[in-house]
């Protein structure tokens, strides 16, 4: 069984068809690099896939559920593009109030290991507003990763992080990895994504154009996945 | 159900204990209140019993406008750093995320008006501690229309551009009924009169019965585009 799968999604903004019959599907411990140029839909199928956004046709399943199930979005875990983070309350009650949501059993514990993690545990009674960009996103971090996901959603998550919060993303994820969880991402740092990926999917106006395993021309040459699909449709 | 709930208390309790930090809403609606009532009390000339016939009109639109500066904000608090997705994508069910919402609106907006009352016995000469348990029933019943429709319009005002020119024109015409039931039924309670209100309190209750479960039932329509 898939641990994610997206089946002929279609999103309309009014008449414009931002999604067209997206087909996708992220095999369980998979990591999926969804790439694709400004426009492409990535947001909008990562939003799907989170339950933030309702497909216009089409179905989204997680563990073979529907993504609209609430105990299917406890095993979710989503990084997107604004930090989620409350700027009044300090990075601990953060923590502990996500955890909550996220139906965490002991959230202090949870809170305190994800500060360790993520390297804030000096600054753990400060208010987020306090905190320095990089500092922020590492607490956003944590806060995606508090209750262990078994599917991590990230969206654009290396986008203006810093060599530090790269870091500790990048180890949060190859953590959830070694333990089974599957992660679909979409990016444009393609070096990045690609130095985890072992699936990647390319979106082009709404539809998915490529889908398959990442091979070792993708991570040698970033760039090589898109000229190909440049030349194939030219062709 | 139970986990509902305990996701709307926290929620709650999230939304209190950051207001009670800030005091960005609190302080503007008092402020408010209190600059409104004190107007009040120049702007009429008239006699005692006339100015009885009108207090509980003009307590209703003060705790309104006081109120619509607490309620109003409850979903745009969530837009910054995107918060509001985070609690959508989590397991707790939309329902409980208004729930939540709608208890912390209440609660500051109860405090706004047990704050102005006195205050506006004290500037208008009006007696209103020999009623102010069944007046505080009205103001409890009232208040609660007004925080479960400010919440909703909030929720669905939340991603619009002009959200702050949208929501009074969308909200107050809404209230009517529910205000035009909690200013008669005040009216009558500070004039002391013997008169039957049972008509109005079942106004002011089957609109929180309507318009609670009619919100609860939508929100999730509404949170997930």
């Amino acid at each position: 069984m898939s641990a994610i799968a997206a089946d002929r999604v279609w999103k309309y903004f009014g008449d414009f068809p931002a999604l067209r019959g997206a087909t996708l599907e992220a095999p369980k411990g998979a990591c999926l690099a969804l790439l694709g140029r400004n426009g492409a839909g990535k947001t909008t199928l990562l939003r799907i896939l989170a339950n933030l956004s309702r497909p216009s046709k089409g179905e989204v399943r997680v563990f073979g559920e529907s993504a609209t199930d609430e105990k299917v979005r406890a095993r979710i875990g989503y990084l997107g593009h604004g930090i989620g983070v409350y700027d009044d309350l300090s990075a601990f009650e953060n923590l502990v109030l996500f955890g909550q949501l996220m139906n965490v059993r002991d959230t202090k514990a949870a809170a305190n290991a994800a500060l360790e993690r993520v390297g804030l545990t000096r600054v753990r009674d400060g208010f987020a507003r306090e905190f320095s960009r990089g500092m922020r996103q590492r607490l956003a971090i944590a806060r995606a990763f508090i209750h262990n996901p078994e599917i991590v959603l990230l969206d654009e998550p290396f986008t203006s992080l810093d060599d530090r919060a790269i870091a500790v993303l990048h180890g949060l994820l190859r953590d959830a990895l070694t333990q089974g969880a599957t992660i679909v991402m979409s990016t444009h740092q393609i070096r990045e994504a690609m130095e985890l990926a072992t699936q990647v999917a390319l979106l082009e106006r709404g539809k998915i154009v490529h889908s398959g395993p990442r091979t070792d021309e993708m991570l040698a040459d970033p760039g090589w996945l898109y000229r190909t699909y440049e030349q194939e449709r030219q062709q | 159900m139970k986990q509902g709930l305990a996701a709307a208390w926290l929620i709650a309790r999230k939304d209190l204990r950051t207001e009670f930090r800030t005091r960005d809403t609190i302080n503007a609606s008092v402020s408010f209140a209190l600059v409104v009532l004190m107007l009040f009390s120049f702007a009429f000339d008239l006699g005692r019993e006339e100015f009885y016939d009108i207090s509980g009109g003009l307590l209703w639109l003060v705790y309104t406008f006081a109120g619509a500066l607490i309620v109003n904000r409850s979903f745009v608090r969530e837009v910054p750093n995107d918060c509001i997705d985070i609690l959508i994508a989590s397991p707790m069910p939309a329902w409980a995320l208004f729930l939540g919402k709608v208890v912390a609106g209440f609660t500051l907006l109860m405090i706004v008006e047990l704050v102005s009352l006195p205050v506006f016995g004290l500037f208008n000469n009006i007696i209103w501690l020999p009623t102010f348990w069944p007046q505080l029933g009205v103001m409890l019943l009232a208040s609660w229309g007004i925080a479960v429709t400010g919440v909703a319009f909030s929720a669905i005002t939340v991603n619009v551009r002009l959200r702050e020119l949208m929501l009074p024109v969308l909200h107050y015409p809404l209230l009517v009924p529910l205000l035009i039931g909690a200013m008669q039924i005040s009216t009558v309670l500070l004039k002391g009169q013997a008169t039957d209100i049972f008509q109005e309190l079942r106004i002011v209750i089957v609109f929180d019965l309507i318009f609670t479960s009619l919100a609860l039932y939508l929100i999730e329509f509404i949170l997930v585009s």
